[in-house]
């Protein structure tokens, strides 16, 4: 009886007397309202999102990922969603209601629901969690993101060889490790196959904000640049470049409406590769609470196609760099690589840790640019 | 030809009715809405409105009816106060912001102190800092004459900008990984705001939201300065005459409403939201602006009418997970509450008279 099996689990020892009470206080009323399930009934799925499901970046890829869930498991499985739930105050109930309606497990697609996530699973220790984009895990928590500067690392070589004015920019949301680690890896890769390029930053301090981005794009356009990676999430700079002649690659999602140019290739989200996975090992009862961080090779970082636009042996290069990145022959970030302020970062061979990279708050030496902190 | 024209006197139970006459209304309206989208009207009203009340898991969301109906309360509580007067703080969202901000700066600053006065100090502050972010309206509009109206709108935009820097700036958590946000302060236990009693969601914005009622009552309609409001706000050439200063009136009602906003701002970030962030305003200050007309500006009504909205915010999650309703459902049913109780007040105002045009 899951309410047995709630009340019986050991919590967090961290957790307060009061706290333990109030939960135990809780979780017996909200077990009575439940009905118990049997094992040949579906696995509920839920998803939360911050953002509507029509916005045609984030929130489309995550539940892209939802809709690859249900054509993968079909019956076995039952999905819903709650979408344009705000990060803070509103995110502990929607976990919460969703737990309440049964699913066995629930994926939190938004960095700011990360201790509203937290708070709900000390709750329902039957219940599966996992978190996008954070850090914190707990005995029914896991983590996924995705290894974007793997993406960037073969967009930034596209950028290097497809520059005339040597000056490439880049559009930025905050000064989070996530970003920075895509600056540093677009421009190393721009670097390597164009010894003489610059790269220009522009903080947008927005995920999704067209107006901004446009500005952002032509403000980089007006220093120079002739051609722009973004990490911002709308169309809009690739709509300002189309008007320019100068390209661009789609984020997120693949923004396949600029193609063949303005977007000549893009990195974007395909959580389906992931949430598959995870779902399966539920179903076959081998999931563990994991901190999950996949790259290209697993499937939830993908390039879109490379278009015409881009000359053929820049093509084959670029693709090479991708299939290297994935079979894990080439780490991104591979010494020697100096930080910014001319101190060593990297010696000539070796890698980057996932610890060096998860705290990220540096600029690789050769961006001239000011990281605000 | 359709004419609007004044009523000379209007019956009581008219004006008094028009709420019910609204809500009603957004049901109806809201259910040719879903049919017309393919969902059953009757079972999608009764999971937004009676669901969260009586429905299954209803000894969970009783509770938080009050957690959500909380700030509104207290932020309209105070809103109402000045659009008595005529004067329309429509800024409290960024009242509420910096509220937040400046007591969680008091928590932050005292990190990890045990004692037992920072969390009254992170009140103040709260209070303080959306009096402060209150009174720059009020005195551009007693200075230099400045529409109170577009200021305090405009300042929304700077709070919520402030809080971005302070999230991925001066105010983010050393040991958060360089990601944005402060410390979580439900951790903090000097500083948390938690439910004072355990399962019913109450905690001390709900306390404050009441006593709020409380005094926005008695203000009102036992204080001198509530006759003053009320009379600056029908004749204010009359209140003029009778020795009431604008000036007196727009500092204080802008610095009241701000204050309550950000005490509202404060108990969310110390209680429900845990953490500063850059979207640590998620519209409160501007849905209490519907709470305070739908309640007829009145204290009690306010009351109501945050109950109501929380409601529509719950109902509207539970549609979702249970129905598969859009998301915006909410948005939608509380932009029609607001439009038919404007509708209908416009109605008892003035009568429709037909008259063929000359």
């Amino acid at each position: 009886m899951p309410c047995a099996r709630r009340a019986g689990t050991n919590r967090e020892a961290s957790m307060n007397r009061r706290n333990l009470i109030a939960s135990v206080a809780a979780m017996t009323t909200i077990s009575l309202a439940l009905p118990s399930w049997a094992q040949d009934e579906p696995l509920k799925v839920g998803f939360i999102y911050v953002g509507p499901v029509s916005d045609g970046g984030w929130t489309y890829q995550h539940d892209q990922g939802r809709l690859a869930v249900e054509q993968e498991f079909g019956d076995r499985v039952e999905t819903t969603y709650l979408e344009n739930v705000p990060e803070g105050v509103d995110a502990e109930r929607a976990l919460t209601q969703l737990a309440l309606a049964g699913n066995d497990v629930i994926y939190a697609t938004s960095f700011g629901y990360m201790d509203a996530v937290i708070n709900v699973a000390a709750k329902f220790p039957d219940v599966k969690f996992e978190h996008n984009t954070g850090y914190k895990r707990a005995d029914n928590v896991g983590t996924y993101d995705g290894r974007f500067y793997e993406g960037r690392a073969v967009t930034g070589t596209i950028a290097g060889r497809m520059t005339k004015s040597n000056k490439i920019g880049y559009i930025a949301t905050f000064p989070i490790p996530e970003v920075i680690q895509g600056i540093n890896s677009a421009y190393i890769h721009a670097r390597k196959v164009n010894p003489d390029v610059e790269m220009r930053v522009v903080w947008a301090y927005s995920w999704f904000d067209p107006a901004k981005e446009a500005d952002a794009a032509n403000a980089l356009m007006a220093e120079g640049v002739d051609v722009i990676l973004q990490h911002t999430n709308s169309t809009a700079p690739l709509a300002q470049l189309q008007k320019a002649g100068k390209i661009g690659f789609g984020q997120a999602s693949d923004m396949a409406s600029f193609a063949p140019t303005p977007r000549v290739s893009s990195v974007y989200n395909n959580w389906g590769a992931h949430y598959v996975k995870s779902v399966g090992r539920i179903l076959d009862g081998t999931w563990k609470p994991e901190a999950i961080w996949g790259g290209i090779g697993d499937g939830i970082v993908a390039i879109g196609e490379i278009t015409e636009a881009v000359p053929a042996e820049v093509k084959a290069e670029a693709e090479a760099l991708r299939d290297k990145i994935a079979a894990g022959e080439y780490h991104p970030f591979t010494g020697p690589l100096n930080k910014a302020d001319g101190s060593v970062w990297l010696a000539e061979g070796q890698t980057a840790t996932d610890e060096d990279l998860s705290g990220m708050n540096f600029y690789v030496e050769g961006i001239t640019a000011e990281l605000p902190q | 030809m359709i004419r609007l024209v004044p009523r000379t006197d209007t019956p009581a139970l008219l004006q008094g009715s028009t709420p019910v006459l609204a809500v009603l209304a957004t049901m109806l309206a809201g259910g040719l809405l879903f049919a017309i989208m393919g969902y059953d009207p009757v079972t999608a009203i009764r999971t937004i409105f009676w669901d969260p009340l009586f429905g299954p898991a209803a000894s969970y969301s009783r509770p938080q009816l009050l957690v959500k109906a909380a700030p509104l309360i207290l932020i309209a509580s105070g809103l109402a106060v000045g659009f008595r007067a005529g004067i329309w703080n429509i800024g409290a969202e960024g009242q509420y912001i910096i509220g937040a901000i400046c007591g969680a700066a008091v928590a932050l600053a005292a990190y990890p102190a045990p004692e037992m006065w920072i969390f009254p100090a992170m009140v103040i502050a709260g209070a303080a800092g959306g009096w402060a972010w209150g009174m720059i309206p009020a005195l551009l509009r007693n200075w230099f004459g400045a529409s109170e109206i577009l200021v305090s709108l405009m300042l929304v935009y700077v709070a919520q900008r402030i809080a971005a820097w302070m999230a991925f700036g001066p105010m983010k958590n050393p040991e958060g990984f360089g990601m944005p946000g402060s410390r979580n302060l439900q951790q903090y236990p000097a500083a948390a705001n938690p439910e004072l009693i355990v399962g019913t969601g109450a905690h001390w914005g709900v306390v404050a939201a009441v006593l709020a009622v409380l005094a926005t009552w008695f203000l009102m309609s036992r204080h001198i300065r509530g006759f003053h409001i009320r009379a600056a706000g029908t004749a204010p050439r009359a209140a003029r005459f009778a020795g009431v200063k604008p000036e007196t009136l727009v500092a204080f009602c802008l610095g009241l409403s701000g204050a309550l906003a950000g005490m509202a701002g404060l108990f969310e970030v110390a209680g429900p939201a845990g953490q500063i962030t850059d979207k640590i305003g998620v519209g409160y200050g501007f849905t209490a602006i519907i709470v305070a007309f739908l309640g007829r500006l009145h204290p009690l009504g306010i009351l109501l009418a945050g109950l109501l909205l929380a409601l529509t915010y719950i109902g509207g999650e539970l549609a979702q997970l249970t129905l598969n309703l859009p998301g915006a459902t909410v948005q939608v049913f509380q932009g029609m509450l607001l439009f038919f109780l404007l509708g209908f007040d416009l109605l008892t105002r003035y009568r429709i008279t037909r008259r063929i045009a000359a």
